[in-house]
């Protein structure tokens, strides 16, 4: 049994979780693979999306996904990184929002 | 950045031998990933064989003016593997003769070569249709002598093939050397000057993108969309096509997979994207690379691991189009380099 919860190689072994659920697995690398072909979007634009949700994940196993795979779309890091603040803003601004409840409880029980 | 080449650091890896140890030992010796010989075998493609010949690609010598970090040829200034000019005369005797369609010089720097002038204008008069130089770019504005190049390539009816990672100054200085973006933006601004690369223009202006890492190159058109507008707004700068290439591991970009603990990694990338129908028109196929010292093999990648042709006819000097055409191509791990996701050739994507 491995020593920790994650291991870098267990990123090549994902395409195996459809041994002990074909039909379900089949189904969704069908439709994991339909998200990120060009359409609306770019799949440059794509990328950059699931970089900067791959962090908001915190899923390593996506980050080091990601990050090969828009380096591999000749990103720059820059993009990458504004891509990443753009989670980040988002996480945080969705911690501060929630002050606005605790303002209102504040005002409810205050005299 | 690489300051010396393996040869010159008396490197292991400067030995093909090596190489090939590393190539068929450890992941691909316990069974974790299939030797490329089985690969192709399940697809009923092996053995590989040539067919026609229609390019004809000679290496003029391992000499160059840069040190990239992921240099098949392990090349630069310290290599002294010229081609002699005798052996240039066995070439044109064989362009003479030759049903390919291209010729095809690199190096190194071809331009290095003391004779590369001659040999252009002789192999010209051949009324070869199309004649490629594989050029660095920053040979033509790194010393004064080379800087009618473009004039030169103009008149000869050159189409001219040059290596740009990327649209940035970082990444290409990191991959080529500090300085080469700057340089590589003013050649390509004096070869549209002189009409390469221009909308219409007859004057073949095509770059090659290698990734810069351990990662394989993305989707060529888009990739070309990308250089394309961002050349443009930057710089003016206009070219023909883009071919996406990948890098294959051997030679000083097998020594940084080794370095930076991407081996392993990398080659599950590359046998992952195995494509077999990218195996039919690998250019291995229907190409024939000459070494500086006249000797025959199926690729620029055999050339560097020293594996010959598995012909008779071996040397420049007994060359034998009937022998080689139908002949077995000589493979090891490396291939998978050019049959991963759209394939990959000198010519770019071939799948």
């Amino acid at each position: 049994m491995q020593k920790t919860y994650y291991d870098p190689a267990d990123l090549r072994k994902f395409g195996k979780i459809t041994e002990w659920s074909e039909e379900l697995g089949n189904k969704f690398f069908e439709y994991y693979g339909k998200v990120f072909e060009e359409g609306a979007l770019s799949a440059r634009e794509k990328a950059l999306i699931a970089l900067a949700v791959s962090h908001t994940e915190q899923c390593p196993y996506c980050i080091d996904a990601y990050t090969k795979d828009t380096l591999q779309r000749g990103i720059t890091k820059e993009e990458m990184m504004e891509a990443i603040h753009v989670g980040a803003a988002i996480k945080s601004g969705a911690t501060l929002v929630h002050g606005v409840q605790m303002m209102n409880k504040v005002n409810k029980l205050e005299m | 950045m690489a300051i010396k080449s393996l040869h010159k650091r008396e490197s292991q890896l400067a030995n093909s031998k090596r190489q090939l140890e590393i190539l068929s030992n450890g992941i691909f010796q316990n069974g974790e990933l299939p030797t490329f010989k089985d690969k192709i075998a399940e697809s009923n493609q092996f053995p590989l064989k040539a067919q026609k010949l229609e390019i004809l690609q000679i290496n003029v010598g391992y000499m160059c003016n840069q040190v990239c970090e992921h240099c098949h040829v392990d090349a630069g200034p310290d290599r002294k593997e010229i081609m002699t000019k005798d052996t240039m005369q066995q070439c044109l005797e064989v362009i003479k003769k030759t049903g390919a369609h291209t010729l095809d010089l690199t190096g190194g720097a071809p331009e290095m070569n003391p004779n590369f002038r001659w040999f252009v204008e002789e192999a010209a008069k051949a009324g070869i249709k199309d004649f490629i130089v594989r050029s660095n770019l920053t040979i033509i504005r790194a010393n004064k002598k080379y800087h009618d190049l473009p004039e030169f390539f103009k008149k000869h009816n050159v189409h001219v093939v040059s290596s740009m990672p990327h649209w940035t100054r970082g990444k290409t200085d990191k991959q080529r050397g500090d300085g080469v973006f700057d340089k590589s933006i003013q050649a390509l601004k004096d070869l549209n000057t002189v009409g390469y690369g221009m909308k219409d223009s007859s004057l073949r202006l095509d770059l090659v993108y290698n990734p810069s890492g351990a990662f394989l190159p993305s989707d060529q058109a888009s990739m070309e969309k990308d250089f394309k507008k961002a050349l443009l707004e930057d710089f003016n700068i206009h070219f023909h096509n883009l071919f996406a290439i990948t890098n294959l591991p051997i030679s000083r970009f097998l020594d940084y997979l080794i370095a930076s603990e991407n081996y392993e990694d990398y080659m599950y990338a590359l046998v992952e994207a195995y494509n077999p129908s990218a195996v039919a028109n690998v250019m291995c196929t229907n190409t024939i690379s000459v070494s500086w010292d006249g000797y025959l093999y199926d690729c620029d990648f055999n050339q560097m691991l020293q594996l010959t042709v598995n012909s008779k006819s071996k040397h420049i000097s007994d060359y034998n189009e009937d022998l080689l055409e139908g002949r077995n191509i000589v493979i090891s791990q490396h291939c998978y380099g050019c049959t991963a996701g759209a394939g990959s050739s000198c010519q770019g994507t071939v799948a």
